[in-house]
């Protein structure tokens, strides 16, 4: 049906939907349960937090999962490489997403103020440490990451996992969380009244002002201060994958060459502006629910700055630069592309339609009201 | 040496979360059929007994469920960060099924489950049972996906190396995806989860009748779970032995260990009922032998014969020694790609390079490899007998076990008089963790029978572990341990609290046990 050259780039696109469904749709879920602490001031008041994303967290999540089974099957050795290389960044993840299906389940089963209030700050390290350590690893991967591979392509990662938490770095890490709580409060809003979304709101204001700046701030060090990386040996991209057939040199300038080439594409990071700006002047206005598109687009816009940047880069290597992972050859074969392809063309459309039918079913505020006549029931 | 630990370590901590994941995963399967058969009932009579059935056996649910989901995130990560070069070397065949779970299944299961805890008031009753259905579907699928995956582990198809990426290549989706063992598989362990399921749920109403409350809601819950019961121990007892079939088959090296057969007997071969394996000598101390049995099952016929251990072992060194060239003429190929001699030379050979790569556990240089090396490997291939003639023995008892307290049951329920049986309401209680012993005693023999290799025949697991180092697998796994602890101790004492408080859980005022806590 298409070529491999075309299924590399569809599937580089399509990894970047995934990615970007994920920071909209589990993002809102985490941003609300960074904000859950302070948002709520009392029990009542936290269980209306906890019960705006209750029905939805879960399925939502899948946008991680799928997200993870995505990269294993349309990129392997990205995979390979980066959830190993950074074992303790991943597993950090990790642990701190175990307290939030039992943060969300267990929380409300009990009634007594610490078992509460633990379950509490548990779903605040679920809701704010992975945005945290996925905008890390972004800042590592722009910078480029200390691995090589041997003739076998096995995969030696040579760094620390101290060396992970550079400023760049947890920078970029604090754009991500200011990402997301913006978002996490924009939805908030949406879905409370009262004393409650006018903290959210405030929240919103104070995260989407952090937002564009550490994002421009992000922007111009990168311009300033990181070398990107090129590709200097001639490629045939629709060759089989093979990460040991290039050169590549690091470069300054490299990452905003792109934009250069293609300067539609300097609308992306425009987006954040545009999209953060629109999302606190619709919220004051109460139109909560566009301003979550708003900001879902200035999510798209951060992302796809990352991704458009680098492009055909995925992981650089800094410590052996030929070894850098790209959309050309660190990819599944033709067959393996193609089916997941059709498999997500199928299912993708599926998802969209039960989410929002989902979501609609559940359409509302949350009240106190909500809470109190679903005492047994609700989280 | 520090790789041998290193590869210990990481399947001691894949084992570990594994084996974990897989005690709320059955439950998880059978729970929610069992909430479909519930909620049809009330869908059918409007009886809102059968509504707080649903909602009760729900809350339980769960409960189960959290931790299934937080501990099934595990299972995504582990192959990429502990198991690297095994997730290069079969990701474009092992990730596709993968992400199709996720796509096909976890997003079905997981956004109704939502809708099923929350959508009550705000969905018809015919909208809610679909929910339910939908979540059960949703649920099921993904443990199609992820026994696909594992039947490719275990029986190889539809794949061929590729030299220019070093790595197996998916080459026939519908052949990995209608891989007889995974479907063998597939039947066989959601099957146990339904099991699991009914056991739980008729264990739990026992206790009630035995205490002699909630009378009415406990012998309903009962009912139906004996039913249920008894059909899907049935398909259990079947589908194991249509595994059984399929191992014969494809891996008739665990099928030996299995059953302590070293040596090949005329067909039809005798299956060993009891016997004392002695792993040195390669013979059994004592045995106990039902004559005819094992080869019906093992090869449907009373012809064809079922290799012994010592025979499998001698096929494998002739195997060894011919991968130990597929080794050498990929490594001269590697370095000249396209040179059309080497490139015939390791066509020959291609078929047996993971059994050259066996060797890798004891030289770096495979082709110098000496004679008491290729001895080594050729022991390797077969896994130690004991724990798998035992484990395999304690679960089919079990399931014998189960199959009786069901019948039982059922025959009762039909009869109306189970209530007055203490005995069997008894046996019911005291069967509880049957199930669960029986399930991860099943994923041992299925896994640890697959030793020495990750993908059988093709990537020993020796060589498929990340590059990492001793101490990390240490912290992580201490890690995994102090978090799951915490989070059973948290679970359990949850399961208890609402199991033994009851209906009266809900709040509706019907039953017994009201209390003010939620």
């Amino acid at each position: 049906m298409f070529d491999y050259v075309t299924l590399k780039i569809i599937w580089w696109l399509l990894v970047g939907v995934l990615l970007i469904g994920f920071a909209i749709m589990d993002g809102h879920d985490m941003g609300v349960g960074t904000l859950l602490p302070f948002v709520g001031k009392s029990d009542l008041e936290r269980r209306v937090v906890i019960n705006t994303v209750g029905p939805h967290w879960d399925g939502n999540q899948v946008w991680f999962i799928t997200g993870g089974g995505a990269i294993f099957a349309a990129w392997p050795l990205v995979y390979a490489t980066a959830f190993s290389g950074f074992y303790w960044a991943m597993l950090a993840v990790l642990w701190a997403l175990f307290f939030r299906p039992v943060g969300f389940d267990y929380r409300s089963k009990i009634d007594n103020p610490t078992w509460r209030s633990t379950w509490d700050w548990g779903l605040f390290i679920g809701g704010a440490v992975p945005p945290l350590i996925f905008g890390v690893a972004f800042g590592n991967l722009l910078q480029g990451v200390p691995f090589h591979f041997d003739n076998d392509l096995a995969s030696y990662y040579t760094g620390t996992f101290w060396a992970l938490l550079n400023p760049f770095a947890l920078l970029c890490g604090l754009v991500s969380t200011s990402m997301i709580t913006f978002h996490g409060a924009i939805y908030l809003s949406h879905r409370t009244e009262g004393e409650i979304q006018r903290r959210a709101l405030r929240a919103a204001t104070i995260f989407g002002i952090l937002l564009m700046i550490l994002f421009a701030l992000a922007g111009w060090w990168l311009y300033a201060g990181i070398q990107g990386y090129v590709i200097s040996s001639p490629l045939d991209h629709g060759e089989m994958a093979n990460p040991l057939a290039k050169t590549v040199i690091r470069q300054s300038g490299a990452w905003f060459a792109n934009y250069a080439r293609a300067p539609l594409t300097m609308l992306l990071p425009l987006l954040v502006f545009l999209g953060s700006t629109l999302a606190l002047l619709l919220a004051r206005k109460d139109r909560t629910l566009l301003a979550f598109v708003a900001s879902s687009l200035a999510i798209t816009g951060v992302i796809a700055t990352a991704g458009a940047a680098m492009f055909p880069f995925i992981m650089p290597s800094s410590t052996d630069p030929s070894s850098s992972l790209t959309v050309w050859d660190s990819v599944s074969s033709s067959l393996t592309l193609s089916i997941m392809f059709w498999a997500t063309l199928i299912f993708m459309p599926l998802i969209i339609i039960y989410t929002s039918w989902a979501y609609k079913v559940m359409a509302g505020k949350v009240t106190a009201a909500y809470i109190r006549e679903h005492d047994h029931s609700a989280y | 040496m520090a790789i041998e630990h290193l590869v210990a370590l990481s399947r001691l901590q894949f084992a570990a979360t594994a084996l974990y994941h897989f005690l709320f995963v059955p439950l998880t399967l059978g729970m929610t059929w069992i909430l479909v058969i519930m909620e049809s009932v009330y869908v059918m009579t409007g009886k809102p007994i059968y509504q707080d059935m649903t909602r009760f056996w729900g809350k339980l649910f769960g409960i189960n469920f959290a931790l299934g989901v937080t501990t099934g995130i595990t299972m995504e990560f582990q192959f990429g960060t502990n198991w690297a070069y095994y997730s290069h070397y079969v990701g474009d065949i092992f990730g596709a099924p993968l992400a199709i779970e996720g796509l096909m299944a976890f997003f079905l299961e997981s956004t109704f489950i939502g809708l099923f805890f929350f959508g009550w008031d705000r969905l018809s009753r015919k909208q809610h049972l679909l929910v339910t259905f939908l979540m059960a579907i949703g649920t099921n699928l993904s443990a199609l996906w992820i026994l696909i995956a594992n039947g490719w582990m275990q029986h190889p198809v539809g794949a061929e190396f590729n030299y220019v990426t070093m790595r197996m290549e998916m080459t026939d989706f519908w052949a990995v995806l209608f891989n007889p063992d995974a479907q063998a598989k597939f039947v066989h362990t959601v099957s146990a989860g339904y099991v699991t399921g009914s056991l739980f749920v008729l264990a739990i109403s026992s206790w009630y009748l035995l205490h002699n409350r909630d009378v009415e809601f406990a012998k309903r819950s009962f009912r139906i779970a004996a039913a249920f019961g008894l059909a899907s121990v049935l398909s259990v007892i079947v589908l194991g032995d249509e595994s059984g079939y399929t191992v014969g088959e494809a891996q008739q090296t665990k099928l030996a260990a299995m059953e302590a057969m070293w040596h090949t007997e005329p067909a039809p071969a005798g299956l060993n009922l009891i016997a004392i394996p002695d792993e040195a000598a390669q013979k059994n101390d004592f045995e106990v032998k039902i004559p005819w049995v094992m080869g019906l099952i093992g090869t449907r016929s009373v012809s064809k014969q079922i290799p012994g251990i010592i025979e499998i072992k001698q096929k494998n060194r002739l195997r060894i020694q011919n991968g130990i060239l597929a080794v050498e003429a990929l490594e001269a190929l590697r370095k000249e790609p396209g040179n059309p001699a080497l490139k015939t030379r390791f066509a020959q050979y291609q078929a047996d390079l993971g059994f050259g790569l066996l060797l890798k556990k004891y030289t770096a240089n495979v082709a110098n490899a000496s004679s008491a090396m290729i001895t080594k490997a050729t022991n390797d291939t077969v896994p130690r007998v004991a724990p798998m003639f035992w484990s395999f023995r304690l679960m089919v008892a079990l399931g014998f076990g189960m199959l009786a307290l069901f019948s039982l049951a059922t025959w009762y329920s039909v009869k109306g008089c189970f209530a007055q049986r203490t005995w069997l309401l008894r046996w019911a209680l005291y069967f509880l963790p049957a199930p669960w012993i029986s399930c991860e005693l099943g994923w041992f023999v299925a896994e640890y029978g697959r030793q020495p290799w990750t993908i059988y025949g093709v990537l020993p697991t020796h060589q498929s572990v990340s590059t990492l180092g001793v101490a990390s697998l240490y912290g992580s796994l201490a890690g995994f341990l102090g978090f799951y602890t915490v989070l059973l101790v948290v679970e359990m004492f949850l399961m208890v609290k609402f199991a033994k408080q009851g209906p009266g859980s809900l709040g509706t005022g019907r039953y017994a046990n009201e209390i003010t806590q939620h």
